[in-house]
């Protein structure tokens, strides 16, 4: 791996934080708190406008994985809402990757202008980490099928247009190969979506199916094989579209408070022997965290596959997020409970959503447990123990 | 990694599969030091690899990075690395002996600063028959008899305090404490990729016993919660090992690098071979550590190999400093950039 960017990659991303500088204003961080969506509409469409939406689709256009993940990672730096655009983006990725014209011209082509959103609908009520035993039902009636179903954190199905849906088609075969991927639109009748609030400020959804019917056209890859068009969608998603580097806002907002939070002896909190040993560790865990996200991006952008690669860096980000949350939430005692818009607040409140969201982040996009799974089967050779 | 650079990993992984590895480790005991393969190391001109081109050498600091690694895997009981950083700063002073350069005289570092006349435990002590140490602001050469005999110590290793009387002075000043920093940041690189060694080598040998101990009929290796304990390894090993290898690039560099820790961008040499140290250690620390216990009582034994692999990566890891205190030099480091006192 070269730790030298190329001078294309330099000047993308300097075009990226330029554009960051210039849109993320106070306005778009506060309302996606408040609101709990971390999705932006009109950021989203100048992105588009800027012409970097199309090299957020990975695998499309001339952007390679690096600037895919140097888009994400300053997005994700920054704190910009973008959970909503990485899941967008990956929707486009699979539909690049396995879609037919209809599927171009009717979702991808939306996607690229920024205004319209994709949500995944894979887990279920009884089925998160064991997704190939989902039970929501598609049957085909002549040239339409009828879908009948529950889907469970469906994050961002209140802003999407389409919901990437995965159904069972077949109960005849091993699990695996009797589900097939549906693009189906939100507007269909006998679509509900109901909130599901969380600790952290961040809304997600459950979604119903009710007699949803769509024509065939909506079917995205063969029928019976929707478990390879997940495969696409996890290949491409892993490590790169953020995620890995929590760390990088979170502390930026405790050297804040540090620099300015009095500490024992008329001191401030930045002189504290033990803050000072844990701002440093952060920033070797920051850097670790890039170096193997920027190495996932590396293997992707020479043709390989980073699934293990990115199955390190998740849990690598994510585990050591949740330790640094915890280290400066202890450090801030009591302020650090303290909320948005508190006063006296550690970090301005940052500390305390930080310390919510973090549990969060080794569950979704593949828990800690499934990403050990796969390390210790497809990296060290273990026997399958499932 | 270049082509070369493969080629030198192929040369000392054999190398060093060949004439060392853990029986040369255990029959180099008390004093920590394999002569006959030094001897043999020497045939190869590799302890004057790092040296410029045209004094003999030519290796950059990526390229010893790949010897260190490969050094590490096999907890090779050779001062290679203390010698290759000496020759490098000795020819910086023009002080460079011929029997340095084809490793015929040993030489070594005092890491720390020389306290009240004494360089304090120093990894190469027992051994080393030239020693660069650092007196407030003079660059010493320590040249006498070195003692043959280590202080007995948790890594084996070839450690002896060292008096500076006769020692010569070979720079003064500004240069001199300079010239010492820039040596140190080398040794901490190409300690971390030693220590990275120590990792893969801990992580492949515990992967092959659980896979070969049965217990209830079973691989131990075919249980969940030892593959857990086992695939959080892998991550840490890559991770450091990128590190390690960012911090050579950056030493290799002939532009400044810059610190900026609010972004994340870090390119600066004397930040990055400090990281490296803490986290290759660290992941060193854990991966012998689990190595060692899913070995069960075996790992225990004297008989087995994981418990050398186990207390080489603790001597190696705090023989500087200890890891926190390190840590503080980070933050220094990181804050003084920013604006931070």
């Amino acid at each position: 791996m070269d730790f030298e960017l190329s001078q294309k990659a330099i000047d993308f991303r300097s075009q990226v934080k330029k554009f960051i500088s210039e849109n993320l204003t106070s306005e778009i961080t506060l309302k996606m708190h408040e609101t709990g969506t971390f999705n932006d509409k009109s950021f989203n469409e100048s992105l588009a406008a800027e012409g970097l939406l199309a090299g957020a689709v990975p695998g499309y256009g001339d952007r390679d994985p690096v600037e895919l993940y140097l888009l994400f990672n300053e997005l994700e730096k920054a704190g910009a809402p973008y959970d909503g655009l990485a899941v967008t983006m990956l929707v486009a990725g699979v539909i690049n990757a396995v879609g037919t014209e209809f599927h171009r011209e009717e979702v991808l082509n939306k996607l690229l202008t920024g205004k319209h959103n994709c949500c995944l609908g894979y887990s279920e009520p009884d089925y998160g980490s064991d997704v190939a035993s989902i039970i929501t039902k598609a049957e085909k009636i002549e040239n339409r099928w009828v879908i009948n179903g529950q889907k469970m954190w469906t994050t961002m199905a209140h802003e999407s247009d389409w919901v990437l849906l995965l159904t069972r088609t077949n109960s005849d075969v091993p699990k695996h190969k009797g589900m097939t991927m549906f693009l189906v639109p939100m507007n269909t009748p006998g679509i509900e979506i109901q909130p599901v609030a969380t600790m952290a400020s961040e809304r997600t959804n459950a979604t119903f199916y009710d007699n949803v019917e769509v024509e065939d056209q909506w079917r995205l890859g063969e029928i019976d094989d929707g478990w390879s068009v997940m495969g696409v969608a996890l290949a491409l998603e892993r490590g790169v579209m953020g995620g890995t580097n929590p760390a990088v806002p979170l502390l930026k907002h405790v050297l804040n408070w540090a620099e300015t939070t009095p500490s024992e002896n008329k001191s401030l909190m930045i002189d504290n022997a033990l803050m000072r040993e844990r701002i440093a560790r952060t920033a070797i865990i920051n850097q670790v965290g890039q170096l193997l996200t920027l190495r996932a991006a590396w293997i992707a952008a020479t043709g390989g596959m980073p699934g293990v690669e990115g199955s390190m860096a998740k849990i690598y980000a994510s585990e050591e997020y949740q330790k640094v949350v915890g280290w400066f939430q202890q450090m801030a005692g009591a302020e650090g409970l303290l909320s948005f818009g508190a006063e006296d607040a550690a970090a301005s409140g940052w500390i305390d959503y930080d310390a919510r969201h973090a549990p969060v982040t080794t569950i979704y996009g593949g828990t800690s447990e499934i990403n050990r799974n796969n390390i210790a089967e497809r990296h060290l050779g273990l026997p399958r123990n499932r | 990694m270049s082509a070369d650079q493969e080629t030198i990993q192929d040369v000392f992984s054999s190398f060093f599969t060949e004439q060392t590895g853990p029986e040369s480790a255990r029959n180099s005991m008390p004093l920590g030091f394999d002569a006959k393969a030094w001897e043999r190391l020497s045939e190869t001109g590799a302890p004057g690899m790092g040296v410029s081109l045209p004094a003999g050498g030519g290796a950059s600091l990526s390229d010893l990075v790949i010897v260190a690694e490969e050094a590490g895997a096999k907890i090779a009981p050779l001062p290679i690395i203390d010698h290759v950083v000496a020759t490098r700063i000795l020819e910086n002073l023009d002080s460079l002996e011929p029997e340095v350069l084809t490793g015929t005289l040993l030489a070594g570092l005092a890491i720390r600063p020389v306290e009240n006349g004494v360089a304090k435990s120093v990894p190469t002590g027992s051994i080393a028959n030239r020693l660069i140490a650092l007196d407030e602001d003079k660059l010493l050469l320590i040249n006498d008899e070195p003692p043959n005999k280590s202080l007995p110590n948790h890594g084996d290793l070839p450690i002896a305090h060292r008096g500076i009387n006769g020692a010569t002075v070979i720079s003064e000043g500004t240069e001199a404490t300079e010239v010492f920093e820039r040596g140190l940041n080398e040794w901490k690189t190409l300690i971390s990729a030693f220590l990275v060694g120590i990792t893969r080598s801990s992580i492949e040998m515990t992967v092959d016993y659980v896979k070969e101990r049965h217990q209830f009929g079973k691989p131990i290796g075919s249980f969940q919660s030892i593959q857990h304990g086992l695939a959080d390894l892998p991550g840490l090993y890559d991770g450091a090992r990128l590190l390690v290898n960012k911090a050579a690039w950056a030493g290799d560099r002939e532009i400044t690098g810059e610190i900026n820790l609010t972004d994340n961008e870090i390119s600066d040499f004397a930040t990055l071979s400090s990281m490296s140290l803490i986290f290759a250690g660290e992941t060193s620390l854990q991966a012998t550590d689990r190595g060692l216990h899913y070995h069960g009582g075996y790992g225990f034994s004297e008989e087995y190999d994981i418990q050398l692999f186990y207390r080489r990566a603790r001597a190696w890891s705090q023989i500087l400093n200890s890891p926190s205190d390190e840590c503080l030099l980070l933050a220094d480091l990181l804050l003084e950039d920013n604006g931070v006192k």
